[in-house]
């Protein structure tokens, strides 16, 4: 598990309405992109040698799966940021204000009362 | 020397702003009584008649990030741009520009490293809802200068509880000791207990309303024996995943000093979180103690301590027996 570049993923998008909008249209396509134009530069010039998605992690990110990411212990803060940004709008439409946020309490329910996975890297 | 006139710690929630602007028939049925609420609080700083304002948050990986992540950080710059675009984006607040009090800033610095506080420092500070939220809240003219002050409750390991006090008592000697005639308020927001991305988010109350009277009595009387003693790391995890924003409001106590009651005390049941409202007056004036009485006879709250006993907890005591 590379947290780091998972949530480096998460981060990356979310503060970047294109990259959301992408996201959201076309997530395998856009992880592709996003480990080619984003996830392997540190900054503008210098590029990782090392950092890389574990094929567990890029299917999950590819198909939206943010309880896969909390259970392996995605940061909370940017696993709820993000699928917000992606889904409150239209759960809000059909199914009232905060139906996003409560739907992803409850699926991930099985884990009241237990110790979370740790975001600690 | 300077003259610190307020502290003040309070929750901060990003939804206030919309819920209080929109449009009457789109307002949450909520709205009111937490607009009530936060508008008498804004009088207890009003009357401390601040000239620069001692801003202590946490960004919420915005601008700092795991790359090269601060524990502690002090904001040093002439102005402070505010709000991100996912902030505009999920709760609707608007961008703003304040400016910095560079000198205050300055002086702070430097006095923390004195005292061993190893700070790290931002000349290029972008400042998040956990600072825009009490300008929002407590000062929405946002015409003071601010020192911008982020703390690490988010990327673990944390600093520990005691820290947080410690430098929330270093924080109110360098203030006493500013050369200036200038009147200091400082304003820290953080979070009682709070789930965020877990299962137990949004839910109908906070997701441990106990943990939060116990906090707002230990804060409230300035008890930081009962919270060394009761608050670490795991606790506060088993209270909501993200309650450690709670180490910001123990910060604003250490500002205010051990076994300093309280000035204005209230709080609000808000389905998913417990907001809280604190004001201390570390020099307390008849006319700030008269505004704090004034405060809380519109929003019912008190001019003193709230303690765990207080009837606003039983119900929630009667779910845990029934648990």
């Amino acid at each position: 598990m590379s947290k780091y570049y998972v949530n480096k993923f998460l981060f990356t998008i979310d503060r970047d309405p294109e990259w959301v909008a992408s996201y959201r249209e076309d997530p395998r396509a856009t992880v592709a992109r996003w480990e080619k134009e984003i996830g392997s530069w540190l900054n503008p010039v210098e590029q990782t040698s090392w950092l890389e998605f574990t094929q567990e992690e890029r299917e999950a990110l590819c198909t939206h799966d943010y309880v896969w990411l909390f259970e392996h212990g995605a940061h909370f803060f940017l696993n709820l940021t993000l699928f917000i940004a992606l889904f409150d709008e239209e759960y809000a439409a059909a199914k009232g204000p905060l139906a996003f946020q409560t739907e992803m309490a409850q699926k991930l329910g099985h884990w009241t009362g237990r110790d979370y996975p740790s975001v600690a890297m | 020397m300077a003259e610190l006139t307020a502290v003040l710690a309070s929750t901060h929630h990003p939804f206030y702003y919309k819920a209080t602007t929109s449009p009457e028939d789109q307002r949450p049925p909520y709205a009111a009584d937490w607009q009530r609420k936060v508008e008498a609080y804004r009088e207890t700083l009003t009357a401390a008649e601040p000239d620069i304002l001692v801003m202590v948050g946490a960004d919420h990986f915005h601008q700092l990030w795991l790359d090269n992540y601060p524990q502690f950080l002090i904001g040093k710059q002439e102005r402070c741009d505010a709000t991100f675009y996912n902030e505009e984006r999920e709760f609707g607040i608007p961008k703003y520009t304040l400016a910095g009090d560079i000198e205050l800033s300055r002086y702070m610095h430097q006095e923390l490293l004195g005292k061993d506080f190893d700070f790290s420092v931002s000349h290029e500070l972008k400042i998040d809802h956990s600072i825009i939220c009490p300008i929002i809240t407590v000062r929405p003219e946002a015409d003071l200068p601010i020192v911008p002050i982020y703390t690490n409750i988010f990327v673990p390991p944390l600093p520990s509880p005691r820290r947080f006090y410690q430098v929330g008592r270093a924080i109110r000697e360098i203030i006493d000791s500013f050369p200036s005639d200038k009147k200091v308020a400082a304003i820290g927001t953080g979070h009682l207990s709070l789930e965020l991305g877990g299962p137990r988010q949004f839910g109908e109350h906070g997701p441990d309303p106990l943990f939060d009277a116990d906090a707002i009595k230990w804060l409230s009387t300035g008890n930081i024996d009962a919270i060394l003693a009761n608050v670490t790391h795991e606790s506060m995890a088993g209270a909501g995943n993200a309650t450690h924003g709670f180490m910001d409001l123990l910060l604003m106590m250490g500002v205010a000093g051990p076994g300093v009651h309280a000035d204005y005390v209230d709080h609000l049941d808000l389905f998913h979180t417990r907001e809280m409202y604190m004001t201390w007056y570390p020099n307390k004036t008849q006319d700030q103690l008269d505004a704090a009485a004034r405060a809380a006879a519109t929003a019912q709250a008190s001019t003193g301590p709230i303690y765990a006993t207080d009837p606003a907890w039983e119900k929630f005591r009667v779910n845990q027996e029934q648990a």
